[in-house]
Formats: C-alpha cells, structure tokens, sequence
C-alpha cells in the first residue's frame, strides 16, 4: 500500500514538475503577449495544483495527518488564475491594441475595454445628481 | 523514490523561475513584466510547498497560502494602475 502511495506521489510530483517548467519556457519561447498569456495562466497552474495534491496525500498517508490547507490553496489558485489572466489581457489590449484590431462584437455595445475611451465617462462616485436642497425656513 | 521525485521537482520549478527572472528584465512591455512576476509568485508557491514536503513540516502552507493572497493582490493592483492610472479611485 505505501508503495504504491509512494508511486502516485513520485508521479504526480514529476508530472507538476513538468507543467510547471513547460509554463515558464512558454513564456520565454512563445512570439507575443497575447499567447505568452497561456502558458503561465495554465501550465504554471496545472503543476501547483499537481504540487499541491502530491502534498496533501504524502501528509495524509505518511503523516496520517489529513490537512485541507492543501486544497485551499489549490481552490484559490485556481479561481484567481483566470482573473488575473483577464486582467493582464485588459491591460495590454488598453495599451497596445486597436478596437479597429478586435472582432465585432455582434450587439450593439462594443467592446467594454475601449468604452471609456470613447465617451469620456464619469467617475461613478460623482455621477449621482446631489438630492433637492429642502426648502429651510431661515 | 518520493525523494528523488522531490529533487526533480525542484530543479523544474527553479528553472521555471530562472526563466521568469530572464522575462522580467528582457520583456518588450509593462504587461509582460506583470505576467512574469504572477507566474514567480506560483512558482514560488510551489518551491515551498515542496520545501514543506521535504522538511515534513506542515508550517510552510501557511506561507503559501499568504503567496497566494497577496500575488494575486498584487496583480490586480498592477492591472489597474495600468488600466485607470489609479488603483482605489
């Protein structure tokens, strides 16, 4: 039984090993932003999240210490990944890109990044209308 | 065998990181640079969970898992400067 835990574990450590370094030659190799963007927001994650698991089940049978830190941290990882990656992407086609670049979006709204580019929109903490000024008996 | 593994594991990941290293000094622009620091911060998650396998010391997901809260911070907050030229408007 703990051989074949201790082969599970191996596995898993040498496959996120290979995700993770594969996520981090992407982002050297790969031609410009927007596919260097793929490789760490998948690959990188794929292998902690394979860290992770392989560390979980060696407390778990090794240590006989089951700990949900483990599965914490990957739930995290892998909700913000792609937060971040929507970010990043926002962030370059703001500085770099050209609506004109972009597909059409098919409605009648364009493209969310470039809207405040277009009409010069308020900040929303100034754009309520003050309420009526009660008419004061002095 | 889970030793030898762990020896693999780390010289991935210190590699990977040796990469973002390279990424973050010759990058063509601000938002290649922001990815490189976010792809440190998960590798960096990684080298201490490791660590943490290695030494069998469960004290080290803390660490990680507060990697993990302010990398992501972090990142957003980038973001943003970029976007708006501010970060709590």
């Amino acid at each position: 039984m703990e051989f074949l835990a201790e082969i599970v574990i191996s596995v898993l450590l040498v496959a996120a090993g290979i995700f993770g370094l594969v996520g981090s030659i992407g982002l050297i190799k790969l031609p410009d932003t927007m596919t260097r963007l793929h490789a760490p927001t998948k690959a990188t994650t794929l292998g902690v999240g394979g860290v992770l698991i392989a560390s979980m089940l060696y407390f778990w049978i090794f240590k006989a210490t089951l700990s949900w830190h483990e599965l914490l941290i990957t739930m995290f990882l892998l909700l913000t990944a792609p937060i971040t990656a929507n970010f990043i992407a926002k962030a370059h086609l703001h500085r770099f890109g050209k609506e004109s670049d972009l597909p059409d979006t098919k409605t009648d709204r364009g493209w969310a990044t470039f809207e405040d580019e277009a009409k010069e929109m308020q900040p929303v903490m100034t754009r309520v209308t003050p309420p009526a000024q009660a008419p004061s008996d002095h | 065998m889970i030793h030898y593994a762990l020896i693999f594991a780390f010289g991935c990941f210190g590699l990977g990181l040796l990469f973002n290293l390279y990424r973050i000094f010759v990058a063509p622009g601000v938002v290649d640079r922001v990815l490189a620091l976010d792809t440190m911060v998960i590798n960096i998650i990684a080298l201490l969970v490791l660590y943490g396998i290695s030494t069998h010391s469960g004290v080290y997901f803390e660490a990680a898992l507060l990697f993990a809260m302010t990398g992501f911070v972090s990142t957003v907050a980038y973001c943003k400067f970029i976007l708006r030229g501010d970060i709590i408007e």
